[in-house]
């Protein structure tokens, strides 16, 4: 096993540990706190495929961002924050068949790619692959469409909630 | 990577630690003395001469404190969240160029310890992890008062970061890197402050409020909320909370003179790296002595007022300051290269309409009273 493969592993087995923390503690701020190790974990894969960029980005958004306001959103809302209800539903078994079977599909479909094997591509000292990344983002044979509506979309979101917020006079 | 490299690693990350926490127990000190001064007092003037022991004293006075922690607190979190605020505040130093390379024991050694190509989007990310240490310090405390601090900070916190961010923006785009050494390259002729200063001015203003200095110490106001998020904590553990403040004070200040005050550059300093990080040690000390300056000059704002000017004032102007930033560098490159002081006269031109704005405003709020 290279060592790549090991902090895979590793990263992974942190991974799933944390996200069925989230879902299995009583306690919301931990659950939120798990969250928070959950996404840090896919930051490490991040670092793992020598994409420097979007560690930073995972961190600033998911952790930063998102999930902090998780956390200030909960502990705005309630002052016990203990869930006594049962958590299981009734029709937990077939949510679980349901995954087993996207994930089957899904590990069906990866182990016959041809490239399964293949590792990270190194990238050469001198590549600007942030400048790179910038011009595939506005460059109109690229990606200038998708990100354009990622933004208008955005900006909608933004409007909407200020609207809903807004107290009328 | 050779063992050597390795080495050398670890002492410079050991040294840039250690001088942090020194700076720490010395900035401490400089507060003081500079307070007492602002406010015709003497300082600390009784361990050792000029009172230079005082910082000693004080952590040999908070190590034999008594630590308590509370019945009902969430114990691991409860001890985790002074480490959290404080690890932060060490590692976002990383980053920053102290100087560019001297030889040393017959090896070129660089004065920094990461040249990333994404540093100044590191920095914005380490400095939103610097929230959680507050929250969790405040939630974790079972306290009222810890509570509404961590709340307090973690809503503030979040605000000024978007127009932090956006200062961020202005600097990166006149450098045209987001490399902290180009950045500094990038100001070898002149100054971001000269070309941008309205935005070294948002920059300055919400670095106060996320390392939660007066005049926006929301967080811990003593007057009503006691101590805020850190009323539970003593002995070393309040030392740590602490710590991570004015280290955070440190690391921000050595931002501010990386991004906008020409980094380690100065006089001499191709000829001579040495003088890099001592021009940079010089101008820590006039940064942070503004920050304490501020908060011997101005009283708290209420919170809702912080809260207003956080989004009504700061980030309409830091939005602004990028479209001006990003029109005069397009200006400057297709027409004339002169035209790249349109960047400082249109910015100091919205500054101006910005206060005078908020004067309007007051004003007509004081009519509304009367």
């Amino acid at each position: 096993m290279t060592p790549d493969q090991i902090i895979f592993i590793l990263t992974a087995a942190l991974i799933i540990s944390s996200a069925l923390m989230v879902v299995t503690t009583r306690n919301l701020i931990h659950a939120a706190l798990w969250l928070v190790a959950a996404l840090f974990g896919v930051a490490i894969l991040y670092a793992v495929l020598n994409a420097g960029f979007f560690v930073v980005v995972q961190v600033v958004v998911y952790i930063g961002a998102i999930a902090i306001l998780f956390i200030f959103a909960v502990m705005l809302t309630r002052r016990e924050m203990r869930d006594r209800g049962p958590q299981l539903r009734k029709n937990w078994w077939l949510a679980a068949l349901l995954g087993m079977l996207a994930f089957s599909g899904l590990a069906f479909l990866l182990i016959n790619q041809a490239d399964i094997n293949r590792s990270a591509a190194v990238i050469p000292a001198g590549l600007d692959t942030l400048g790179a990344l910038g011009a595939a983002l506005v460059s109109p044979d690229l990606y200038l469409l998708p990100f354009e509506v990622a933004s208008i979309l955005l900006l909608a979101a933004l409007i909407g909630a200020v609207y809903l917020a807004a107290t009328r006079k | 990577m050779t063992f050597a490299l390795l080495i050398e690693w670890l002492i410079k990350g050991f040294v840039l630690v250690l001088v942090l926490l020194g700076g720490f127990a010395y900035l401490t000190l400089y507060e003081r003395k500079a307070l007492a001064r602002i406010q015709v007092r003497i300082g600390p003037n009784r361990a050792g001469p000029w009172g230079i022991l005082q910082p000693i004293a004080d952590a040999i006075k908070l190590i034999f404190k008594e630590e308590l922690i509370p019945a009902k607190a969430d114990k691991l979190l409860f001890i985790l969240a002074p480490v959290v605020t404080l690890v932060p505040a060490l590692v976002i130093t990383a980053v920053v160029p102290w100087g560019s390379e001297i030889m040393m024991f017959g090896r070129v050694i660089t004065l920094y310890i990461a040249d990333i190509n994404v540093g100044v989007l590191y920095i914005m990310s380490v400095a939103s992890i610097a929230v959680y240490g507050v929250v969790l310090a405040g939630w974790s405390s079972n306290n009222k008062y810890a509570m509404m601090g961590g709340l307090r900070s973690s809503a503030q916190m979040i605000s000024y970061e978007m127009s932090l961010g956006l200062a961020f923006i202005s600097a990166i785009m006149l450098a045209g890197s987001m490399r902290m050494l180009d950045i500094v390259e990038a100001q070898r002729t002149l100054w971001f402050v000269l070309l941008q200063p309205v935005g070294t001015a948002i920059f300055l203003i919400a670095t106060l409020a996320e390392v939660n200095r007066p005049p926006f110490d929301m967080p811990e106001a003593e007057q009503e909320l006691t101590a805020g998020y850190h009323v539970e904590y003593s002995g070393m553990k309040f030392a740590l909370l602490f710590m991570a403040e004015y280290d955070k004070m440190i690391a921000i200040s050595a931002i501010g003179a990386t991004l906008f005050f020409g980094g380690f550059r100065g006089p001499f300093v191709d000829t001579y790296p040495w003088l890099g990080p001592i021009y940079m040690l010089l101008k820590l000390v006039i940064l942070l002595f503004g920050m304490i300056w501020v908060r011997a000059t101005f009283p708290r704002i209420r919170y809702d007022r912080l809260m207003a000017f956080g989004w009504k004032v700061m980030l309409p102007l830091s939005l602004a300051i990028v479209f001006i930033t990003a029109a005069g560098i397009l200006l400057a490159e297709q027409v004339n290269p002169l035209l790249i002081w349109t960047v400082p006269a249109l910015s100091l031109l919205a500054g101006v309409f910005t206060i005078a704005m908020i004067d309007r405003e007051l004003r007509r709020k004081e009519y509304a009273r009367a």
